[in-house]
């Protein structure tokens, strides 16, 4: 929903400024993987917040519940056994939307309004502006929006943008167990990150590190992962995000280089029109038929 | 219905109608299709009754269209199949731009030029279809790789038939006496003889 304390940073789209006299700053939330213990109190707080109920499912015969991220399920803990040095480790990672500073859902939306990045940087789907077209999944580079059954609408992790706005932490922040999930301005998540990841080297995990990554212009979730070298670990974590190039062309070259021809083929025409006349029929050939 | 009973007969009123359904579906395809394409046409959302309509309705207007095009292109793909003297006509096109077209070769019912917009256009068309499913969430669930492609391939290609779309269009603006043909069927004795004289000589014989 659009928040009228916020401002706007990018708008879909739309062409001209949005509402950004405020001066603010840049939020995040850091969730510490080496922390979590996989008890989905978050998920629990998302839904009670949110006031979403998924479906009841089956047992998989996995931790994993539900298996994916629904309309109804903004977030869920994904559950990995690997063994990255040859010891078994239990990798848990809560997934959900990543808040990029570059989004891909918000550059390859059509509809005007219907995603915002806020001033903050959080990413925010305004359903009722929402036209149900499934592009912002096209252009996602994380496979975090859903489209639900009930009324065609995308939707995803606010970052709990009604409670940012009036000043609160994330509903997954307030309620978790063991501090994994910390939120607050960016620079200061960034700060808190390092100290984790100093800690982490210092017990053995040589390559742990912070996940923020560049190729979508940083996020606004961060995670500090053990093996920072090996994010496909944590249930296939993308190395290296960034918008798909043909999400870049499609929303990008395309667009210009169509409405130019458009623009270039109409005047053709109307200059061919009044510069060589038209094409009639010659009054020879007319008085030949008769 | 004849306005002159010397009148040749160009289209029937079966391949008439078939030519504007497809013709409508274009328009309506074009118009929905460029306001979900870029902003500055999202406008056209309002003839359809909105944004989420106009994301309904699209694809199903591409069926319609779709369907009406395979019997067109069934219809006139014999009619359409390049010759060595559409070859000669295109290579001297320049004339033809010129509006000096009494020297060129001698033309069927269609000339080279419009053969290749033909072409161009079934080309077009296949590719839009093919890449139109990928794009149709309501009722199709691909992999985001092949959504992306399809993504580019449909917008590329729809960008590229409405340009020859609008080639076509001024064509028959340009060239007096043809819109007739598409409207109710007819043409005068001296358009055939004077624009497509080999289908005229074919066409008189008969009569």
């Amino acid at each position: 929903m659009a928040l009228q304390s916020l401002d706007i940073a990018a708008r879909s789209a739309t062409t001209t400024p949005s509402p950004s006299a405020r001066q603010g700053f840049e939020v995040a939330k850091l969730i510490d993987i080496s922390k979590c213990i996989g008890c989905k109190a978050c998920q629990v707080a998302c839904m009670e917040w949110n006031d979403l109920r998924d479906e009841v499912g089956i047992n998989h015969g996995v931790y994993d519940n539900p298996m994916d991220l629904t309309d109804q399920s903004w977030t869920v803990m994904r559950f990995s056994e690997v063994e990255p040095n040859g010891h078994l480790e239990w990798l848990i990672r809560k997934d959900g939307c990543m808040h990029c500073a570059d989004p891909g859902c918000l550059k390859a939306c059509p509809a005007p309004g219907a995603i915002v990045k806020y001033g903050n940087g959080i990413v925010d789907f305004n359903q009722e502006h929402c036209i149900g077209c499934g592009y912002c999944i096209t252009g996602c580079p994380f496979n975090i929006p859903r489209i639900a059954q009930k009324d065609g609408k995308a939707y995803k992790c606010t970052l709990c943008s009604d409670r940012v706005a009036v000043g609160l932490e994330p509903a997954c922040v307030k309620t978790c167990p063991t501090g994994a999930i910390t939120y607050g301005a960016k620079d200061d998540m960034v700060q808190h990150a390092a100290i984790r990841v100093r800690d982490l080297n210092e017990r053995g995990f040589a390559q742990a590190g912070l996940y923020d990554p560049p190729g979508v212009g940083g996020t606004h979730v961060m995670y500090v992962l053990q093996h920072a070298d090996q994010p496909g670990l944590y249930a296939n974590l993308p190395q290296d995000p960034q918008i798909d190039p043909l999400v870049s062309v499609w929303k990008g070259i395309t667009k210009p280089l169509a409405i130019a021809a458009f623009a270039a083929v109409s005047l053709a025409g109307l200059f061919h029109y009044i510069t060589k006349g038209p094409n009639e029929v010659s009054k020879e050939t007319e008085k030949e038929v008769e | 219905m004849q306005r002159d009973p010397r009148d040749l007969i160009r289209y029937t009123p079966s391949e008439r109608l078939n030519h504007w359904i497809v013709g409508i579906s274009f328009i309506l395809l074009g118009l929905s299709g460029l306001a979900l394409f870029h902003p500055a046409f999202w406008p056209f959302t309002l003839l359809f009754g909105g944004g989420t309509w106009t994301r309904i309705i699209h694809p199903y207007l591409g069926v319609l269209m779709a369907l009406a095009y395979v019997v067109m292109l069934i219809r006139f793909t014999r009619l359409n199949l390049m010759t060595a003297t559409d070859w000669q006509w295109i290579r001297r096109v320049r004339e033809m731009v010129d509006g000096d077209d009494h020297n060129m070769p001698e033309q069927g019912k269609y000339n080279g030029g419009q053969k290749i917009l033909f072409w161009l256009l079934f080309w077009c068309m296949l590719l839009l279809i093919l890449s139109g499913i990928p794009l149709w969430r309501t009722w199709f669930s691909f992999p985001v790789e092949w959504v992306r492609l399809a993504a580019v391939v449909h917008s590329g290609s729809a960008a590229v038939m409405i340009g020859l779309i609008m080639v076509h269009v001024y064509a028959a603006i340009w060239t007096k006496g043809t819109i007739r043909a598409m409207w109710y069927g007819t043409v005068t004795r001296a358009w055939a003889k004077q624009h497509h004289r080999a289908w005229y000589k074919e066409a008189t014989k008969e009569g």
